[in-house]
């Protein structure tokens, strides 16, 4: 195509004034636009690479240390890096109180998440859906550092004024403020999945004379279970790395316990303590952070790319 | 099942399933939607109900115009405002370019051979990953890549700065007197040394003995030091102040704010552009257009309104963000906007963790005032951006 | 493995299919000469209206469907034929414009009065769509999902159910070994009858066909125009179709749509060998549509 302007051809315009732009200039000009895009897109690809990298050199010194070995790390249940002399690095308190944080968070959301999906895709009229919709694309763009305001202020004296053995921090707060974060996450997803199943469904069940709800329920739920699978896996990656309302809500004291009344501390949690915290860069402690930081990316990474891959599939089922 | 069915066993009359059951079913759930729906919307209510009354006590002009301050009557945003509006700043000029690069080398130029298919692929797969990366790890990437430069520098190269050893003179004035670097030995004192005031006038100094009896020129009291008087070391920047490594400045955190984003970025470039009809691009390919004329001339043009509203929305994001710049800029004191580059910052989510932590109910005030600012920018980006969809675009096809 | 049963079972099936069109090829001749019988009327239309929104899809319709009568609602695309055939079990009430006046009738109920179970009527009056669509679940609970909403059914009856179903929707033979496998798996044809033997699991008195061979190819579609030339035995058929040999071969009775009125309504012999509307003879004369 661009060899056009080569070839000998008897001009339909005045030799004047109109002259070809240069094939070279265009041909450097393309060159470097190309360059340009892709180093862009190799950077995105160089961040994953520098956090591994970051991580596991850090975690690498981490495990160099005397204090510390594999064993303990990951066999041992007391997590108390800060204590002078007995020095303690098992990672399962941590894990325990993130698990603790993102289960109180699913039990909030699924639920509430899901019906409202349900409800925004096979029930709600759509001036209705025009106007539900954007409460919760607010609560979605609220800064989770608010909700860790809530947690603190208002989840928790509520909590407390039903029962007085609440802590000041604890992990009850901290999960349903998390989990309100979650809502909309699961009920967009959801509602995503929920639509994508093709309305010949819905007239297949209706057509066996099936109420909305059992078409609802029996038909296009289970046909979007993939879809909302996925959704969930997403939603429990963001509740284990959801960091503010934990620093602000859950406490700081690792702890293995199924208590929601207890003061407990997250993986995220150990890392906003460690980087407000006074001690050296190079302490063990300090080094200890990034091991936690290399369990969250792990952690959160295995989800996101299982429920990609989920996701894709289901997407492809329907087309 | 063994033997065959002839007879339609429906003709057995099987009792049918109460209708009423089955419509009080239905009913009930419906009943249960629509209290769910109303829940969500409740949280919402309760929520900014309780950041208003929290937050109304000290709101006023004052609070935007004045630094923190131990005194929650004096306390002010004004360092977290312009720290953020630094911050995003930075934020936006580095992932701003290059997400909608990436987003355009993944939309518009579909690759042909079997590597940059593969590459296309990893890159996308990637996507979803950084998408899913929590915030916190970002903030010790950052620590480690911007703020350290992975502690490649023994020494720091800095540009911009000058440092002095600061004295209070005789009459009580401000000298400071020029050091060759940072953490340098203050120069022995001597008579008639270059020093300047605080507001840049040069002088030369007076050294005195320690014991000996105070001039009496007003003038010369002010450029008077004693023999053994001791100074600290003071920097002192230019506005266009750099340094390698970054430390824990406005840049660093900036940078790490846009590894953040960035994947937000890329992800909603591509869908405005994805939005582009194609017939569009061929029109302007069958004229003849190179690659990227059809991009820059065709494509980018029809996206703008999509791409500008993501971008909207991922500023919003990095707005609000807390827990990465919790890691780079921690809970420092900070009285002042960032001058430079390199100053020290704090943003306003991290102004409002600062307050939130404390156990002074004031302080929870101060907090809701601040979340009250910062819930009113973020307000004004997405009109904006809910402006620029309604408005701008128009349809394309 | 279960590729090769598939294929199998395809290729049994499509050699009784052969068989089917060869060996009875004179009695399909003698098919095509049904003889319309005046049973009693099951759904009564008079003066009746359709509209979406302000459009006025269906315009004053008199007709009636009659027992153990196959119906052909015949015409060009948007007529209103599968409009009137999706007012016969209100399918309609999925889309929030549609609405109807006048008379509509099922025995004696007044299919378009107010508070009408629509649960209860859909149960009785069957629907087949166009595109086949199993839910994505086993060949079993496809079949057993009706039943198992309206009836308290134990599970041998259930399973006795489900068979004589799939055997009606000539299913059974090819599908006994894999019930409890996905009914995706099924080739377009074989999901067409599985969503038959689902309609008529509910024990319904009319089948109402939406074009149930459009999307599906020559072969399935033979399978399918012989099952209703039997299912007619049982139930009272409406099929909405958009070929006209079809309507000849399957149905006693034809319909024939054009922009929303009813042109001519009459036994399939009349109104194919001597219709009375010029607009009637172009369009099975293939003039237009």
């Amino acid at each position: 195509m661009p060899d056009l302007a080569d070839q000998q051809m008897p001009s339909p315009l005045p030799d004047k004034g109109i002259r070809s732009v240069s094939r070279m200039a265009t041909r450097v000009r393309e060159g470097f636009v190309h360059t340009f895009l892709t180093v862009c897109a190799i950077f995105s690809v160089t961040i994953t690479f520098a956090i591994l990298v970051v991580l596991l050199q850090e975690t690498f010194y981490f495990f160099q240390r005397d204090e510390v070995t594999l064993g303990e790390f990951f066999f041992s249940t007391q997590w108390s890096p800060l204590l002078g002399s007995t020095k303690k690095f098992g990672i399962w308190p941590l894990i325990s109180g993130t698990m603790l944080v993102t289960l109180i968070a699913l039990v909030v959301s699924l639920p509430l998440g899901l019906v409202t999906a349900i409800f925004l895709s096979e029930y709600a009229p759509a001036k209705l859906r025009a106007v539900l919709k954007p409460f919760l694309e607010i609560l979605a763009g609220i800064p989770t550092v608010v909700y860790g305001f809530f947690a603190l202020t208002a989840i928790t004296p509520f909590l407390k004024s039903i029962s007085e053995s609440f802590n000041v921090y604890n992990a009850g707060s901290a999960g349903i403020a998390v989990g309100i974060i979650c809502l909309p996450i699961v009920s967009s997803l959801s509602e995503d999945a929920l639509r994508a199943v093709p309305q010949s469904l819905r007239d297949g069940a209706y057509g066996l004379g099936a109420t909305k709800f059992e078409t609802s329920i029996f038909v296009v739920l289970p046909a979007a279970l993939s879809g909302i699978v996925s959704a969930v896996l997403l939603v429990v990656a963001r509740a284990v790395g959801e960091t503010m309302i934990v620093a602000l809500a859950a406490g700081s004291t690792p702890r293995m316990t199924l208590d929601p009344r207890s003061e407990i501390q997250t993986m995220t949690g150990f890392m906003v303590q460690m980087a407000l915290g006074d001690v050296s860069n190079f302490g063990t402690e300090y080094l200890s952070m990034y091991a936690v930081a290399m369990m969250l990316f792990l952690m959160t990474f295995s989800l996101t790319i299982i429920g990609h891959i989920i996701r894709i599939r289901f997407r492809e089922e329907y087309q | 099942m063994s033997t065959a069915v002839k007879e339609n066993p429906l003709k057995k009359n099987f009792k049918p399933v109460s209708r009423e059951v089955r419509g009080m079913k239905n009913n009930v759930f419906l009943g249960v939607c629509v209290v769910t729906a109303l829940i969500s919307v409740a949280i919402l209510i309760l929520l900014l109900a309780n950041i208003a009354i929290e937050g109304s006590v000290y709101l006023s002009f004052d609070f935007l115009n004045s630094p923190p301050n131990p005194n929650p009557d004096l306390a002010g945003f004004y360092p977290a405002i312009w720290g953020s509006v630094w911050a995003l700043v930075v934020c936006a000029c580095s992932a701003l370019p290059i997400g909608i690069a990436t987003a355009i080398f993944l939309e518009e130029f579909k690759p042909k051979n079997q590597f940059l298919i593969w590459m296309h692929s990893v890159v996308q797969l990637n996507l979803t990953n950084l998408a899913g990366v929590p915030s916190v790890v970002y903030g010790l990437l950052g620590m480690t890549v911007f703020v350290s430069m992975f502690g490649l520098f023994s020494e720091r190269y800095e540009l911009g700065v000058s440092y002095y050893t600061q004295y209070l003179s005789e009459g009580s004035r401000t000298l400071l007197i020029p050091k060759a670097e940072a953490g340098a030995d203050s120069p022995e004192l001597k008579n008639g040394m270059a020093a300047q005031y605080r507001d840049g006038t040069q002088v030369q100094i007076n050294v005195i003995a320690k014991d000996a009896p105070k001039p009496t020129d007003k003038e010369l009291l002010k450029r008077t030091l004693r023999a053994d008087a001791n100074g600290g070391e003071i920097a002192r920047d230019q506005w266009y102040y750099l340094r390698v490594p970054f430390g824990r400045g406005v840049l660093a955190g900036g940078l790490t704010l846009m590894l953040v984003i960035l994947p937000i970025v890329i992800i909603s470039s591509q869908e405005a552009l994805r939005a582009v009809p194609g017939s569009l691009r061929e029109g302007a390919l069958g004229m003849g257009c190179t690659s990227w004329q059809v991009v820059w001339l065709v494509t980018l043009p029809a996206g703008i309104p999509g791409i500008l509203t993501g971008a909207i929305l991922a500023m919003s994001r990095a707005i609000g963000e807390a827990a990465p710049l919790l890691i780079i800029a921690g809970i420092v004191y900070i009285t002042n906007a960032p001058s430079n580059l390199m100053s020290d910052f704090t943003v306003m989510p991290l102004q409002i963790y600062n307050w939130a932590q404390r156990p002074q109910i004031e302080f929870h005030e101060l907090a809701a005032t601040g979340i009250i600012v910062l819930l009113a920018v973020l307000l004004v980006f997405n009109g904006i951006a809910v402006f620029l969809r309604q408005v701008l675009s128009k349809p394309l096809s | 493995m279960q590729d090769e049963k598939t294929l199998k079972v395809e290729t049994e099936m499509e050699e009784e299919i052969q068989s089917a069109t060869t060996a009875d090829q004179p009695g399909r001749e003698e098919l095509q000469m049904l003889t319309a019988q005046k049973t009693e009327p099951v759904i009564t239309v008079k003066n009746f209206n359709a509209y979406y929104g302000s459009f006025h899809a269906l315009k004053n319709i008199e007709m009636t469907i009659r027992k153990n009568q196959v119906t052909a609602f015949i015409g060009p695309s948007g007529c209103g034929k599968s409009t009137l055939l999706r007012w016969f079990n209100r399918m309609n009430d999925t889309i929030a414009i549609a609405h109807a006046k006048g008379d509509l009738k099922l025995h004696e109920t007044n299919l378009l009065k107010k508070g009408l179970d629509v649960v209860e009527l859909r149960r009785k009056v069957g629907i087949v769509f166009q595109k086949p669509n199993p839910f994505p679940k086993t060949i079993y609970d496809n079949v057993a999902f009706g039943p198992r909403l309206h009836f308290k059914i134990g599970k041998s009856d259930l399973d006795d159910l489900v068979e004589w179903s799939l055997t009606k929707a000539a299913l059974w033979k090819e599908v006994k070994d894999r019930l409890h496998q996905s009914a995706l798996g099924l080739s377009g044809g074989q999901q067409q009858r599985l969503c038959i033997a689902r309609a008529i699991a509910t024990g319904p008195e009319v089948l109402l066909m939406d074009e149930p061979c459009s999307a599906l190819d020559p072969k399935s579609t033979l399978a399918i125009e012989k099952l209703i030339d039997e299912l007619a035995d049982e139930y009272t058929i409406v099929i909405v179709t958009h070929n006209m040999q079809q309507a000849y071969r399957t149905s006693h009775y034809t319909a024939f749509f054009y922009e929303g009125d009813l042109v001519e309504f009459g036994t399939t012999a009349d109104l194919f060998s001597s219709p009375k509307e010029k607009r009637t003879d172009d369009y099975i004369q293939g003039r237009f549509g």
